[in-house]
């Protein structure tokens, strides 16, 4: 008989402001999404250099991760937990960026610090690096939030012991829109885990 | 060369987005590498871009950067020999 998975916990980053569950942890207004991710880094006392090399999609993820996981656990050296992600524009706002660093042939100066930035799944190595994890993983793309696909991936992670825990949702930066819908699928939790309470928990504001 | 050294510190921080380290934290022959600043080998390829961008210096062997990107006295020198800009 298979296992009920439940949402143990989700983290909201939108419209500048960070919300855990359904409590708003921080709010800033001022600035663009650069300014409002570092003041959310101060904020949240992150103590991780490496955070201001890395490009807008990594440092939203990263965000996100560090709010609904907290500071690595040194005692979960073995926390089998997968990460699946996903989003509209890809890592589309950095290849942008890196496109414009080859598009004049007399001043071609490629940026290899950009350049490692243009797959979106280069946000999923972030948050395995900072918190040890040696996981399943996957970055898909889609129109919009697809719940119903990543209750199946992620339940199926969990059902065929890929995975004890997964750290899956939607994280997308494009231009001046941005949005990171993050949530733990567990085998513990307040709601279950169905494609109807994700789809609410997703559009609460 | 200290005025080369300081613009060094100051590019270094920019380019490589250090952000919580100052201009006068960086000594003169603090290991760039490591146990010094912490810099790894994107920062390494970035430094080799910024050679050739800022002084016109073209590295034919990446290897070169080991002992060139030692410090930034290290690097001041080896700058001043070969710069053509």
């Amino acid at each position: 008989m298979k296992k009920i998975a439940y949402i143990a916990k989700y983290c909201h980053i939108k419209g500048n402001t960070v919300s855990l569950d359904q409590d708003i942890l921080f709010k800033n207004t001022s600035g663009d999404l650069g300014d409002f991710m570092k003041s959310a880094y101060k904020h949240f006392a992150i103590e991780y250099p490496k955070f201001f090399k890395m490009d807008r999609l990594s440092k939203l993820t990263f965000l996100a991760a560090e709010v609904l996981l907290g500071h690595p656990d040194t005692s979960k050296e073995d926390w089998n937990l997968a990460v699946v992600l996903s989003n509209r524009a890809s890592s589309l706002d950095t290849d942008r960026k890196y496109h414009e660093s080859i598009s004049d042939a007399d001043n071609f100066y490629p940026s290899p610090s950009v350049f490692v930035y243009t797959l979106p799944n280069i946000c999923i190595g972030e948050i395995s690096i900072r918190h040890k994890l040696r996981s399943e993983n996957s970055f898909f793309i889609f129109n919009a939030f697809n719940p119903g696909f990543l209750k199946d991936y992620s339940e199926n992670l969990l059902h065929t012991d890929k995975a004890d825990e997964v750290l899956c949702g939607w994280v997308d930066v494009d231009k001046n829109s941005y949005e990171a819908f993050l949530y733990l699928v567990s085998s513990t939790g307040k709601s279950v885990h169905t494609e109807q309470q994700l789809t609410k928990l997703y559009r609460t504001p | 060369m200290s005025e080369l050294k300081q613009e060094l510190k100051e590019k270094i921080i920019e380019q490589l987005n250090l952000e919580d380290v100052a201009v006068e934290e960086i000594k003169d022959t603090d290991p760039l590498f490591g146990e010094g600043l912490g810099l790894d080998s994107i920062d390494a390829l970035e430094l080799i871009v910024m050679l050739d961008k800022d002084y016109g210096i073209k590295l034919d062997d990446p290897k070169q950067g080991k002992t060139i990107f030692e410090s930034v006295e290290t690097m001041a020198g080896y700058i001043s020999k070969h710069r053509s800009r």
